[in-house]
């Protein structure tokens, strides 16, 4: 593992009380820095609500489903929101076509927040519950944003609790019911430390610093590895992980009504995983109610330290993965998007809305991870079509 | 224990602040306060996006993204 | 160890400093002549600040970007109705470079004060203009008696108790 990052993730997350004083001193300090500058009013995020239909087609799967999302304020320093999202799965997919059957499957989200704006800062709190028969999962998150040096700074901080409780279904007799003999959990934390920065009257720019630190049963309960002599054993995880991710971007404002957009995010986690993922974007809007926009993206990883497409069943392990996603590969997505804006004037009490159209082509290839599928394996990829269509009103 | 570093980097910090002009105008925000300068002009579908490469990826976090618990294992 | 502790001390009191002296975004400026300024305004009329001397004035800075400015345009409106005909005047000076998006604005929210174009931002730099929006209070004598910066919900309570004991002078 990277020694860098594990001596970064030892510096912060060390369970000791040192660790932790380190970790409290850096938040005390940017807190003193918050209360010490000439501070202007922020502003509470606009009214709006969001209509989504998501669309997924690829490697076997396709996972579709609405999101609403609403906000409303109330009195002049408070904004309610709530979200809903379902994702409806049917699956065929190389995990499921060599070590299960086919299956279908609904996953269904639901959180609320309270953002409270004091002209010092915006403080937010939400809490969030997503469940699938086989996957409970419940968050709750705090964040903070503040800005500083006469509204060209803006610093932010967050923190996210969550828990996990999962299961295993069995096929009974043409029913999908839970498996009473299996129940595990786990505990998620993230912390999160942002700035974003202004930098001339063009250019903004933001860097993001999120650890994420998880703790129970961390594997899928189906998924089972293999052996070179073609026997199965059912995945053994460690059962903690650790990650830290660092992300840096910008938007500039081109000479005519145009923005581009560039990220670019560094990955390293506990398990030997290190990633890199680039994207860049245009933004074009076309007279006054249409704007297009297209973006790239790039990402490549390589694999966790116990990761292997096939294992020698003579070399134990401690840990044993055939996650394709601790794998070593890249993805590669197109997108363009388009926006049409149908309330200009304003109508009775909505001030704008929008219809609007994404569409990404994705393309995922592996390296170490193979199709078992046909007689001889070979390096498995797949390509995927996310298609969103939705409309924002704001009032 | 206390260390000396970050008590050092954070004196500075709560110094510094003090004595800075902002070096755009509040009036030439013009550009910067466009839709189109947004990190995040449509939060439902980023969020959408982030959760569908989380959930293929290995790697997490700094995406923007903060909310929910999507129970991709 | 003394060192540490001498950090620890100075960084308190950075903070108390700073938790203690934030709190005001508003400035008493204790008569400073206001800077004299003519701009074109939206009836087509020039307006020239010193002839309205005699009369108690909030020249308020704005831009159809500014979320809080545009919050604040209502109040300012009803301010303005209210005191206008006790000798107060309000003038709002739009600070962007093309003030079409501004005027566009203005045909869906109408206010009956004078809205001011600062296309050249001449004004805005001579009041030294730091945050969006700037509310300029001056008397009837043309001093500046009260600067606020940035828009609160709540101050237009405070804007109109300025105003009304600058009406009484």
């Amino acid at each position: 593992m990277n020694k860098k990052s594990a001596s970064l993730i030892n510096f912060i997350t060390s369970q000791s009380g040192q660790g932790r004083i380190r970790l409290i001193w850096i938040i005390a300090g940017i807190t003193t820095m918050i209360a010490a500058l000439p501070l202007t009013a922020a502003v509470l995020p606009a009214e709006r609500f969001d209509a989504l239909f998501h669309y997924y087609n690829g490697g076997g799967i396709t996972v579709q489903g609405p999101a609403l999302q609403a906000s409303k304020q109330v009195g002049s320093n408070t904004l309610f929101s709530a979200k809903y999202y379902v994702d409806s799965i049917s699956s065929a997919s190389i995990d499921v076509v060599t070590s299960a059957s086919k299956y279908s499957e609904k996953r269904e989200e639901q959180s609320i927040s309270a953002t409270y704006l004091r002209d010092k800062s915006t403080l937010s709190l939400s809490y969030s519950n997503s469940e699938e028969n086989d996957f409970v999962a419940k968050s709750t998150h705090f964040n903070i944003s503040q800005d500083m040096y006469g509204d060209l700074t803006t610093l932010y901080m967050g923190y996210s609790k969550g828990w996990d409780n999962i299961y295993k279904t069995l096929k009974t007799a043409g029913n999908t019911n839970r498996d009473p003999a299996f129940a595990e959990d786990a505990d998620r934390q993230k912390f999160r430390l942002g700035i974003s920065q202004i930098i001339s009257k063009d250019l903004v720019t933001n860097l993001n610093y999120e650890l994420i630190t998880d703790k129970g049963y961390l594997n899928n309960p189906y998924r089972t590895v293999r052996f070179t002599d073609g026997s199965t054993l059912g995945e053994i995880y460690p059962n903690t992980h650790s990650s830290n991710a660092i992300s840096l971007s910008a938007n500039y404002h081109l000479p005519y009504r145009a923005a581009l957009h560039g990220s670019y995010r560094f990955y390293a986690d506990s398990w030997g995983i290190n990633a890199n993922t680039f994207d860049i974007g245009y933004t074009h809007p076309y007279r006054d109610s249409w704007i297009i926009g297209g973006h790239y993206r790039h990402y490549s990883q390589n694999h966790a330290n116990f990761y292997q497409d096939l294992f020698d069943p003579f070399a134990p392990q401690n840990y044993m993965a055939r996650d394709k996603e601790l794998s070593s590969f890249n993805s590669q997505t197109f997108g363009l998007n388009l926006s049409y804006n149908f309330i200009q004037q304003g109508w009775r009490m909505l001030d704008k809305g929008t219809l609007n159209l994404s569409i990404d082509h994705m393309r995922y290839d592996y390296d170490n991870f193979s199709d078992l599928r046909s007689a001889t394996p070979s390096r498995y990829g797949f390509s995927a079509n996310v298609v969103q269509v939705y409309m924002s009103l704001w009032y | 224990m206390i260390r000396t570093t970050p008590l050092i980097i954070g004196l500075l910090l709560t110094a510094s602040g003090c004595t800075l002009q902002p070096w755009v105008k509040p009036y030439e925000r013009a550009r910067l306060a466009d839709p189109i300068m947004s990190f995040d002009r449509n939060p439902i579908s980023s969020s959408y996006l982030n959760h569908v490469y989380e959930a293929r990826e290995g790697a997490r976090g700094a995406d923007g993204g903060q909310g929910g618990g999507c129970g991709c294992n | 160890m003394l060192i540490k502790r001498t950090l620890i001390l100075a960084w308190l009191c950075c903070a108390a400093l700073g938790f203690s002296s934030n709190a005001t975004a508003a400035v008493d400026a204790s008569k400073i002549p206001a800077p004299d300024f003519t701009l074109k305004s939206n009836s087509g009329k020039n307006i020239k600040l010193s002839e309205l001397r005699g009369q108690v004035v909030i020249v308020n800075f704005w831009a159809s970007w500014c979320s809080p400015c545009l919050q604040e345009m209502p109040l300012l409106e009803q301010l303005y109705k209210k005191y206008q005909p006790l000798g107060f005047t309000l003038l709002g000076v739009d600070v962007e470079e093309d003030s079409s998006a501004a005027i566009k604005w203005l045909k869906e929210v109408k206010v009956s004060f004078p809205i001011l174009f600062d296309n050249e931002n001449i004004v805005t730099e001579r009041y030294h203009v730091s945050a969006m929006p700037t509310t300029v209070i001056i008397d009837r004598d043309g001093n500046i008696r009260y600067i606020h910066l940035g828009y609160t919900p709540g101050i237009e309570k405070t804007y109109q108790q300025q105003v009304r004991a600058l009406l009484k002078e």
